[in-house]
């Protein structure tokens, strides 16, 4: 397994056109699109002037981003900001939680994922989850990673082969490969949370979204999922949340910064963000000046 | 809080602590004894019983129908019998018939109920009120089920006095026990499961099938079997729906709507005879009955430790 070249890679230059205002809200980045690089890639997730609230708690404040394909894109800011509330919103977990409701639009593929006639299930199929605790199903870990697979009735052909390449994918054959059918919650958590990345890629979906995957982790088997993250984007658009800075920096090409009150503060090239944000409040932020 | 140590603060004589942790021992004190009469009770009981049925308690008792006669239950007497010894067969076999076919319907309606209301109700008033009226029915007094099973089944249904009119009085009893310890079951699942499930695509149902259901099944089926214990040694609601007092065959599974009897039913009929020595034949047919009951008890745990997805 090898890291992937080093530090960020840059995608397209930053926005130019940027006012000062705290919580421009609308930025878009399709302004930016005719710039891109020869990497550039196009847009898979959008989200509208997105609101979700709690109950009367409003979590997040009228959120417009677009997300590239095929590229790590990180969402940080400090607790409570409503980064995983966002990502939940992707694929329609909120619908799980009674009392959250979703207004405006977040597309897929162009198409409003909260529109009458999606099935939040097939969405599901389509956007992967990784969470922020690691958790298994007391099954084996061959039948772990086949459960997507069984689930969405993708196991008529070469099960073994699929979880096996899945396996493979997210670093863990070689520590599991004789031991298939003992028990995924006999792992080590770094061990699960890297189960839970072969049992998210098995299905084959196009987005992979993670909520902190490495924080109950140690630093060892935090760099395993840095790497693995920075390869998933070969082949997968990654949206993680993560609390590191250093390991937004390292691993995304994009960076979102949420900011308390549910608003997303900034939103450009990982580079950027982290060399000449133009927020005060995300350069305190990011330096640690708060949060 | 200031740096400067306050000696005050210090005190060595800690009579207040002293005196909290006296309080403590008595209230253990208090705990312990507590239990030990429930102990001491429970051990008195089973010690008389038991030395009540000693010597009474044989493998014929198990095998044979009853007789009117005391003489024949009494073991030194089984060799110049002309009928054959006196048991209590034909009630185990009622009993353990009762208890099948509760089990199957409590099955059915007690898990289905439970997978409904804790997995899809939506979380309103009339969905609460439901929940609290079934553990409100948990506490009824066991004698209105046989009311109830008399008046549903045996009169309006047309089930007769008979086995299905028993078994469907006993699973009223138990169900709304099966359904509250079915529902905390299904509570106990930890919502990531059902997360990492809906997260890897999976339908509502198919979340409850391939992870709820696995992780909850032996908590679920502990309960029944907790339940069918209780329910096994009922004689109240069953009397009511005219279960018999004696019997001299065992009733027929294929025929359920035929006449039944059950252990509780033929103790309670010995026990009422004048002659001293039912009293021994009494105490031997209870020990039967507790025995199935501590066999039933012992596969609950077994089946709790040894389904247990997580140990
Ligand atoms: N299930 C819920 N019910 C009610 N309120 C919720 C729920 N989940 C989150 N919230 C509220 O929404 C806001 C955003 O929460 P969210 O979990 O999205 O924050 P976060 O940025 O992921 O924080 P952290 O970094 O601590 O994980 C918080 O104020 C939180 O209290
Ligand atoms: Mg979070």
């Amino acid at each position: 397994m090898t890291a992937n070249g080093g530090g960020p890679r840059t995608v397209s230059t930053s926005e130019s056109s940027r006012s000062g205002s705290e919580f421009e809200s609308d930025r878009s980045v399709s302004d930016e699109a005719p710039l891109g690089g020869p990497d550039a890639s196009e847009t898979i997730l959008e989200s509208r002037d997105l609101d979700v609230f709690y109950g009367d708690e409003q979590a997040l404040q009228s959120i417009s981003m677009e997300i590239p394909e095929q590229q790590v894109t990180a969402l940080i800011g400090p607790s409570g900001c409503g980064k995983s509330t966002f990502l939940r919103s992707i694929n329609r977990m909120n619908d799980l939680i009674d009392v959250a409701r979703v207004e405006g639009d977040l597309r897929f593929h162009g198409k409003n994922v909260y529109d009458e006639d999606v099935d939040p299930v097939a969405l599901r199929r389509k956007i992967g989850m990784v969470f922020q605790k690691p958790n298994p199903f007391p099954k084996s870990i061959f039948e772990n990673v086949a459960y997507g697979l069984r689930v969405q009735g993708k196991d008529d052909g070469d099960v073994e082969g699929k979880v096996r390449t899945a396996l493979e994918r997210a670093a863990l054959l070689d520590e599991v490969e004789d031991q298939l059918d003992s028990s995924g919650l006999d792992l080590s958590g770094g061990q699960q949370q890297r189960l839970c990345i072969a049992r998210a890629i098995a299905p084959d979906p196009e987005v992979i979204l993670m909520d902190e995957p490495a924080s109950a982790l140690d630093p060892v088997a935090t760099s395993k999922i840095e790497d693995l993250v920075e390869e998933l984007a070969e082949e997968y658009t990654v949206v993680i949340v993560t609390h590191n800075m250093q390991q937004a920096a390292r691993i995304s090409d994009k960076t979102a910064v949420f900011l308390t009150g549910g608003r997303l503060v900034e939103f450009d090239n990982t580079n950027k963000i982290f060399e000449n944000p133009e927020n005060e409040r995300v350069e305190d932020y990011i330096t640690g000046k708060f949060g | 809080m200031s740096t400067e140590t306050d000696t005050t603060d210090f005190e060595f004589d800690e009579s207040a602590v002293r005196r909290k942790r006296r309080l403590g021992k008595a209230f253990l004190g208090l705990c312990v004894a507590a239990t030990m009469v429930g102990i001491v009770a429970l051990v008195a009981l089973l010690v008389d019983v038991i030395v009540e049925a000693w010597g009474w308690l044989t493998w014929e008792f198990l095998t044979y129908p009853p007789s009117q006669v005391v003489e024949h239950y009494n073991p030194a007497n089984y060799g110049d019998l002309p009928t054959g010894p006196g048991g209590m067969y034909p009630m185990i076999v009622g009993s353990i018939y009762l208890i099948v076919m509760t089990a199957v319907f409590t099955l059915v309606l007690g898990v289905g109920a439970a997978i409904y209301l804790e997995e899809y109700a939506p979380d309103n008033t009339l969905t609460r009120f439901i929940e609290a009226n079934i553990t409100n029915l948990a506490g009824v007094p066991s004698i209105v089920y046989g009311l109830l099973g008399l008046a549903v089944f045996v009169r309006a249904l047309q089930t007769g006095q008979s086995l299905i009119a028993g078994a469907l009085t006993l699973t009223l009893l138990i169900l709304p026990i099966v359904i509250v310890s079915s529902q905390e079951s299904l509570r106990a699942v930890p919502d990531s499961m059902r997360q990492a499930s809906y997260g890897a695509g999976a339908t509502k149902w198919q979340t409850i099938r391939n992870v709820v259901l696995p992780e909850a099944i032996p908590g679920i089926m502990t309960g029944i079997i907790l339940a069918l214990s209780r329910a096994i040694g009922e004689t109240a609601p069953i009397l009511m729906v005219g279960a018999a007092t004696t019997m001299f065959a065992p009733p027929q599974l294929t025929d359920p709507t035929g006449p039944f009897g059950a252990m509780p039913m033929q103790i309670f009929e010995w026990a009422k005879l004048p002659e001293d020595e039912f009293q021994h034949v009494a105490a031997a047919g209870i020990v039967v009955l507790l025995t199935i009951l501590l066999l039933m008890n012992a596969v609950a745990i077994y089946i709790r430790n040894r389904y247990d997805p997580r140990s």
